[in-house]
């Protein structure tokens, strides 16, 4: 089937907010229903049909030519299908996903995947801050599915991630899977300072090791663990980097003991 | 009675009776294949019939590392029991005693069954607070921490109401040498076809039994119209010149497979031939009241 196309048209003036244009909500639309559907953010109105050229297809395979730092919520709560951004999207790429793929081949502001649900997301180019959190006063970030980002990331991946797993293949900023309370967040090179911070459960994984480890982090040991064995045979379909990463012995810190102490930060041996 | 004659080995027009059971697979792995069979065998002792045993449970077949979720070597091991109830407790009893004890073992699901059992769910508890639940996708996993390294175990395995047990053919020869000889044959046939297990020593029964007996609280007793040292003295199902009679008893994940077990058996047995083999093949039935399973020997012929 051919997909359902979001030609970019100019420069978006004003923040969009993408998140009707999803799968599940243009199902069964007509050209003109959904080029009315309104996007502005701001007092000005903006409908699909000012900013993007349609070309009609299957809902379930959503394309965007040409992205912007702008198009926020892009894939919000996505229950099934596709979505493809060709460029960059802005904050909240894939909040609230339940079901489904979303693909950005540019950067992603910060909040994507956040509370995420299930499904896959891959991102081309690099996340912003708090990839997977919650937003502010929310209790848990990531529930499910897998994110894979192929550059680095800010601060806080994997926030208060509960479950799902998140791979970073770059570099990820400060705190990377603070207040985890489970879940796996993989990095394949560096982390910034102080990751795991204050971490319940869960299980962080670094290829080059941190800039510093909090002292409640306790070494337990290099170890070729069966665990990880069986992960990079999950996670190899996803990201070939990841999965080398945890086929070679890993150092296990567990901690992080200011908390209840049972989640682990595993460090590659970079030597 | 009827009898057929295939390649000079009689066949009694008759059928083998069995009962639906419920039954799970499990997939064991370890560092090397014989570790990997060293658990399984472990696991699987002492589970012949459920009369006795709780559960009847074999190894099914050998796994390659490239058919199991970890990559190591492995095997796969089906358990059948009368009830869900027994079926989970002996699965729980055996795994947390004979798999979680064998070194660098590691369990999964071997079935994507109706409904789940517990694995890994219910042996989490030896960790002590130290166990780590893992999920990706639709698939969960316990991490336990033991002496040496981390037990690997599925939380859940499939269970399947479909299985049916006690297949069976009963192997006649002039000798117990050549009985032997063609049970052997069988059994080697039988452990060939998927998705079923033989559960007596070496795939084979020598004492076959009755329902029943003169003495009370006793539930099963010889099946003496086939003892060949009673042969004159009860209503025995024997002719003059039979010696020894070996039976194969098949469980299955399914009917259809315990009948391909059973074709599978008989072919073997014809192909061996009554000179150097058995002279006759024949089935246990008890009437065909008892159960709702019925193999007619006259259509599983080669």
């Amino acid at each position: 089937m051919k997909p359902l196309v979001f030609s970019l048209r100019e420069r978006p003036s004003q923040r969009l907010d993408l998140s009707p244009l999803v799968p599940h909500q243009l199902a069964g639309k007509t050209t003109t229903a959904i080029e009315r559907i309104a996007l502005q953010t701001t007092r000005e109105r903006i409908s699909v049909g000012d900013i993007f050229r349609l070309r009609m297809g299957d809902a379930e395979h959503i394309r965007f030519d040409g992205g912007s730092e702008r198009f926020d919520r892009v894939g919000y709560a996505m229950t099934g299908g596709e979505i493809v951004a060709d460029g960059d999207v802005g904050v909240q790429a894939g909040r609230l996903m339940a079901g489904g793929r979303l693909a950005v081949r540019g950067d992603a502001g910060p909040w994507a995947a956040s509370g995420m649900k299930g499904g896959a997301i891959e991102i081309l180019g690099t996340a912003g801050d708090h990839l997977g959190g919650p937003l502010a006063g929310e209790i848990a970030g990531m529930r499910g599915g897998i994110v894979v980002v192929r550059g680095g990331t800010g601060a806080r991946a994997a926030d208060r991630m509960r479950r799902g797993t998140i791979i970073v293949e770059g570099e990820a900023g400060p705190y990377a899977g603070s207040r985890m309370i489970a879940g796996t967040l993989i990095v394949h090179r560096k982390a910034g300072p102080l990751p795991g911070y204050l971490m319940k459960r869960g299980s962080i994984v670094l290829g080059e090791g941190c800039s510093e480890l909090s002292p409640t982090f306790l070494d337990c040991g290099a170890h070729r663990l069966l665990a990880m064995r069986l992960w990079a045979g999950l996670v190899e379909p996803y990201s070939e980097r990841a999965a080398a990463l945890l086929r070679r012995p890993l150092r296990r810190f567990a901690g992080d003991m200011a908390v209840s102490g049972k989640g682990e930060v595993f460090v590659g041996n970079s030597s | 009675m009827r009898v057929l004659t295939v390649k000079g080995v009689q066949v009694d027009d008759t059928f083998a009776e069995a009962f639906g059971m419920r039954a799970t697979a499990l997939i064991i792995t370890a560092d090397s294949a014989r570790w990997a069979r060293q658990a399984a065998l472990s696991m699987t002792g002492f589970a012949t019939s459920v009369i006795g045993c709780g559960c009847e449970a074999g190894i099914e077949r050998t796994l390659t590392s490239r058919q199991t979720p970890d990559g190591r070597p492995g095997v796969r091991v089906l358990l059948f029991a009368v009830s869900t109830g027994e079926l989970q407790k002996q699965l729980q009893a055996r795994v947390a005693q004979t798999v979680l004890t064998s070194a660098g073992s590691a369990c999964y699901a071997g079935l994507d069954g109706e409904e789940p059992l517990r694995l890994g769910n219910a042996l989490r508890y030896f960790g002590d607070g130290w166990q780590i639940s893992k999920r990706f996708g639709a698939r969960h996993y316990w991490r336990i921490p033991v002496m040496d390294g981390e037990f690997v175990c599925e939380a859940t395995t499939g269970l399947t109401k479909k299985a049916v047990g006690g297949g069976n053919l009963l192997i006649i020869g002039r000798t117990s040498q050549s009985t032997l000889a063609a049970a052997e044959a069988a059994a080697a046939a039988i452990a060939k076809v998927p998705d079923v297990i033989a559960p007596f020593p070496g795939g084979i029964v020598r004492s076959g039994s009755k329902v029943g007996s003169k003495y009370k609280g006793v539930p099963a007793s010889t099946n003496d119209a086939f003892c060949p040292t009673l042969r004159g003295a009860v209503k025995s199902a024997l002719n003059g010149d039979d010696g020894a009679v070996l039976e194969i008893v098949i469980d299955g994940l399914t009917s259809e497979a315990v009948a391909a077990a059973m074709r599978a058996g008989i072919a073997a047995i014809v192909k061996l031939g009554p000179k150097r083999g058995a002279t006759r093949i024949s089935a246990g039935n008890y009437g065909g009241k008892l159960g709702p399973h019925h193999y007619h020997l006259r259509d599983l012929l080669p």
